[in-house]
């Protein structure tokens, strides 16, 4: 039943993802991004994470994918890309040997590292890592939050900075008081 | 056949590749940015999958941190990219290389 | 008593820096009379730690008193100290006393000169590193003492720098002196390099492990320092031309100190000329000899007192390196005290002399001046005699033991060095007495016609009669003009004669037609008359205006005689015979007559004609007279009879470490010898007497421009260095600025192009970016797995 329920999240995951890469239009990208990203959800409870499985779908398909089709339509940049022309040389094909070679590679590490664990880590990487015990009895949430609001406080307060910084960057950022007009200069986009 | 924890991994991985491939090979900004995600998901089923397989609660954290620290990202990015494909509606990455040279 | 020593050099030292502070300040004559002092507290110095080495043992004459650590560098370390030993007590006896008259002189020499402190402060200044050069313990206070003296000669000769010519000899004599320090700085690297010490306690005590073929290095770099600065060949070219300082300093610089500095250092290393090959010590005593010889013709046909002398100073310190090389220390020592005695005693006297006839430097404008300057004239003829080699005086005593030893020296051609140095006696002689008779004796050829004075007169006298000849010209065109003007009275009178005859015609015509009325008849007889008279008047006149004529076109005709007359004078006085002024000096010249331009010679003539020539004051004339005595009885320091009057000889004998040289020649030989050299000399005066004080014979063939030029060598030089050592000069600037600032520039343009081709990467496409990043990644990972299996 768990493998079933695996296969096929993973091919949701997967084909959204490929619906990403290679469909032309913005919009179409953007909905095969929403499946993709649900298929993940189901993947976090098939692990017994349902906390991050609801801020998964409510941070991410409900806010982030949205953020992206308000600005395809506001902007009007539905045009459709033409996957076959490639202006920068050797790209296309470099790329896709990077990402074959990237996935052997990290299968390579997945299968031929002898110890698992935090020590296998340390064994690959070198580095001391923290742990703390994770119970299966107690709630997640429960487990979440103590974590977060007791030795995790510092990066909590720092990223709910953060959030507040990026708000205020993205108002500076397209604040636009003198107006501007569409240009055809390439290059001039830019200033 | 047992589910292990390996399914997941190489799931992730492929999942991290084909984004991986789709940021380099896509011109238009946004949907590089839906590139980054995917690759962030990735990341994401990874920290949860170790977390389960050794009951390390870091891993639930991470998690928590990486999907916030996206959202910031992605607002900051697409705070940018309104502002340049205002200008410029048809403007594609490869169309911002005022730093050559 | 030997402690003193340090004051030695101290106490100019501190005159020094006083008159450097306050010299201004303080002014004519003080800041003399403080720089003079400071001499004086070093002579007293010296004399006291004298007495305190007298004290001591022989043997133990070698006191080293160390002030303090100069420099110290690892484990090389050098001592501020001073090295009190007979040689270096001697040197320092003559350098101060000389020097304390010197600064005495100079008191009456530089009166009202405008730099007179600036003068003492750079003479306390020489004094001071004169001293630290000899009594230096080690050669790295010998160096700074050799280039301190090169720098004070640099300053003192170019003392009157606004004339170029002064400045220029300044230089020359600096850079020549730096080709001569060159050698001496190699030679101390050699020495250091095998001793392991500049010390010359160390150099002494380790002399006899030094190669034969390390010390022959050595020897010839010395003897290159040396050259450079006793003005040898081939550099000796600086010392005539440093005859354009003050007489003071010739005095001082150039005949009793700085140019003894390369002896002294020759024989203060003694033990390193010991233990060299016995060629090169040769090369020393012939480069020596051949060097008085060269120097003894050149001044045979000088005419400028200075120079006469400069050349002196060459050849004689020719001598002294003849008597190194041949291994007379002690004879060197000896000739060195004597000649500075009486070269500076010569250079003051000729000092005295120029100053008495007001800067007149030339010997063909003196004569006859022993007079005037009794004085000068005495001590001068002394200085002569010892230079000569007339017994006894001092000359003669120290100039013998140098040829004896030459004489002795068969390893190295000593016969042959013999007979340079008797010959180089001769010529000696002969020019110095030259020199007196031409200067002293004989007529006062001061007031002089001379050539320039001739010519000048001759030009006057030309455009006299050129002025002659336009003014006869003039009266010559007024004379034309009046006859010009008499023709046209003519013209008018001879018009007013036609007018009354036909006045006359008619009225001789109404005469006639009235005769036959009576009437008229009266009227027209005394019309008659009227026309008569007119007639008479009129033809009067006429005869009148003819004279007129007559005498204005004689005045023309005198005039145009005269015209004649004053071109043809002119023609023929125009090439007046200017009466021929000698090249070679004679003493017996007739006064030329300057004839026919008598009347024209300039005012200078005038003033020379009515110049006095004066004795100097006493401040100049009592340090002549001192040295004048020492010049006369210096020669007891070493006399040859018996070997306890050798006081000199045995005084040194603790610096010289058994090295000096072992006569072998008997008794007989040495009385030969000395017979000789007396003979040879007194024909060479007898000669000079001949030729410069009776007239006979002709100093144009001995006298020759050749000569006189010093066998055009210092030409050759500047010919050289200007011509070919130009070429090369631009050879090397142009091979710095080609390969070393192009490999330095073509480094930067190589790096410039590398980034350039570089360049090109860095596109401004993010995605371009993107991947490289992605690459990059992919890299780390293959090393993390790396590490797995490693």
């Amino acid at each position: 039943m768990e493998i079933l329920v695996f296969i096929v999240a993973g091919a949701i995951v997967l084909g959204g993802a490929l619906g990403v890469v290679f469909n032309t239009k913005p919009v179409h990208a953007a909905l095969s991004l929403v499946a993709s990203l649900f298929g993940v959800a189901v993947l976090f409870i098939a692990q017994e994470a349902h906390f991050l499985a609801l801020v998964q779908v409510v941070v991410y398909a409900g806010a982030i994918v949205v953020l992206f089709l308000f600005v395809i339509m506001l902007l009007g940049v539905d045009s459709t890309e033409d996957l076959k022309v490639e202006p920068l040389m050797g790209q296309k094909p470099v790329a896709v040997v990077v990402g074959v070679a990237m996935f052997a590679l990290i299968l390579g590490g997945l299968f031929l590292s002898g110890k698992g664990g935090p020590e296998g880590a340390v064994a690959l990487t070198g580095v001391e890592q923290r742990t703390v015990a994770y119970e299966e009895a107690q709630p997640e949430v429960d487990q979440l939050g103590l974590d977060l609001f007791g030795r995790s406080v510092l990066a909590f307060e720092a990223t709910a900075l953060l959030l507040t910084i990026a708000t205020v960057g993205a108002v500076v950022l397209v604040n636009n008081r003198g107006g501007t007009r569409p240009v055809d200069e390439p290059g001039e986009a830019a200033r | 056949m047992e589910l292990t924890e390996t399914w997941f991994l190489v799931l992730s991985a492929a999942l991290f590749c084909i984004g991986l491939v789709g940021l380099l090979i896509r011109s238009n900004p946004l949907v590089m940015f839906m590139c980054v995600e995917l690759m962030l998901n990735a990341v994401n089923i990874t920290f949860v999958t170790f977390s389960s397989v050794y009951g390390d609660l870091v891993g639930r954290t991470a998690v928590f941190f990486v999907l916030v620290v996206a959202a910031a990202e992605v607002v900051v990015g697409l705070s940018i990219v309104v502002a340049l494909l205002r200008v410029r509606p048809t403007a594609t990455a490869d169309d911002f290389n005022v730093l050559k040279g | 008593m030997v402690e003193a020593a340090w004051l030695i050099p101290a106490s100019p030292l501190i005159g020094f820096v006083l008159l450097l502070a306050f010299g201004r300040r303080m002014g004519e004559p003080t800041a003399g009379w403080l720089a003079t002092l400071a001499s004086a507290g070093s002579f007293v110095a010296t004399v006291i730690t004298f007495v305190g080495l007298l004290r001591l043992e022989s043997a133990d004459r070698f006191f080293i008193q160390t002030l303090f650590t100069w420099v110290q560098s690892g484990s090389f370390r050098v001592d501020a100290g001073l090295l009190v030993d007979p040689l270096s007590i001697t040197m320092s006896l003559f350098i101060t006393g000389v020097g304390t008259l010197i600064h005495l002189y100079s008191i009456g020499y530089m009166h009202g000169d405008d730099g007179f402190a600036r003068f003492f402060t750079y003479l306390n200044l020489f004094i001071a590193s004169m001293l630290l050069l000899v009594l230096g313990d080690n050669l790295l206070l010998t160096f700074l003492g050799w280039e301190g003296v090169g720098a004070c000669s640099y300053l003192l000769i170019s003392f009157w720098f606004t004339d170029p010519a002064n400045a220029t000899a300044g230089k020359k004599a600096f850079v020549t002196n730096r080709v001569g320090d060159f050698g001496f700085m190699l030679a101390a690297f050699v020495v250091f390099t095998q001793i392991g010490s500049i010390r010359y306690a160390d150099i002494i005590a380790s002399s006899s492990e030094m190669s034969a073929t390390v010390a022959t290095v050595a020897v010839l770099l010395f003897l290159l320092a040396a050259t450079g600065k006793s003005a040898q060949l081939p550099l000796f070219v600086w010392l005539p031309d440093a005859m354009a300082g003050p007489t003071p300093v010739s005095a001082l610089i150039h005949a009793a100190t700085m140019v003894t500095s390369g002896v002294f250092l020759l024989t203060r290393l003694n033990p390193i000329l010991a233990q060299a090959e016995t060629w090169s010590v040769g090369v020393i005593a012939w480069v020596g000899a051949l060097t008085a010889l060269f120097a003894a013709t050149a001044a045979v046909a000088q005419t400028d007192i200075k120079r006469v002398l400069a050349y002196s100073t060459v050849s004689q310190l020719g001598y002294l390196f003849l008597a190194v090389g041949v291994g007379g220390y002690v004879a060197a020592i000896f000739h060195m005290v004597t000649h500075a005695f009486f070269k500076a005693l010569l250079f003051m006297g000729s000092g005295s002399v120029i100053h008495g006839m007001a800067d007149e430097q030339d010997m063909r404008r003196m004569g006859g001046l022993y007079k005037f300057m009794p004085l000068t004239g005495f001590t001068f003829i002394i200085g002569w005699l010892a230079i000569a080699g007339v017994p006894p005086f001092s000359g003669f005593w120290s100039k013998d033991e140098i040829l004896l030893y030459a004489w002795n020296a068969d390893e190295i051609g000593g016969k042959g060095l013999w007979a340079i140095g008797l010959i180089t006696a001769i010529l000696t002689a002969f020019y110095m007495t030259r020199q007196v008779i031409l200067t002293f004796f004989g007529r006062l050829r001061y007031a002089d016609v001379t050539a320039a004075d001739l010519r000048v007169a001759a030009e006057a006298r030309s455009s006299a009669i050129t002025a002659g000849v336009e003014e006869a010209e003039a009266a010559v065109a007024s004379a034309v003009a009046a006859v010009e003007k008499a023709s046209n009275d003519l013209v008018k009178k001879n018009e007013a004669v036609d007018k009354a005859r036909t006045k006359h015609e008619e009225a001789t015509t109404a005469l006639a037609a009235l005769n036959e009325g009576e009437d008229g008849y009266d009227k027209a007889v005394k019309g008659y008359d009227r026309a008569e008279k007119a007639k008479v008047k009129a033809q009067d006149a006429l005869v009148v205006a003819n004279h007129a004529v007559d005498d204005a076109k004689q005045a023309v005709t005198d005039a145009e005689a005269a015209l004649a007359a004053a071109q043809a004078t002119a023609a023929e006085q125009a090439n007046v015979q200017l009466p021929l002024v000698p090249a070679a000096v004679t003493a017996v010249t007739t006064e030329i007559d300057a004839g026919e331009l008598a009347d024209y010679l300039p005012n200078s003539y005038r003033e020379r004609a009515e110049y006095h020539p004066h004795e100097s004051p006493w401040t100049m004339t009592t340090p002549l007279l001192i040295l004048a005595g020492l010049a006369a009885v210096a020669g007891v320091l070493n006399l040859p009879f018996a070997h306890d009057l050798h006081f000199l000889g045995n005084w040194l004998s603790p610096s010289l470490f058994g090295n000096k040289a072992e006569l072998t020649t008997s008794a007989g030989t040495k009385w030969v010898l000395a017979i000789v050299a007396i003979v040879v000399v007194a024909v060479a005066i007898m000669a000079a007497i001949r030729m410069y004080l009776r007239g006979q014979g002709d100093p144009e063939r001995i006298e020759k421009p050749f000569l006189r030029d010093a066998w055009r060598i210092d030409s050759s030089y500047a010919n050289f260095f200007g011509g070919p050592g130009r070429a090369l000069f631009d050879l090397s600037s142009a091979f710095d600025r080609r390969v070393v600032d192009g490999a330095v520039r073509g480094i930067a343009a190589g790096i410039g192009s590398i980034s350039r081709s570089l360049k090109v990467i860095q596109s401004g496409f993010v995605r371009s970016y993107a991947l490289a990043i992605s690459i990059g990644t992919v890299f780390v990972l293959v090393w993390f797995l790396g590490r797995l299996f490693a």
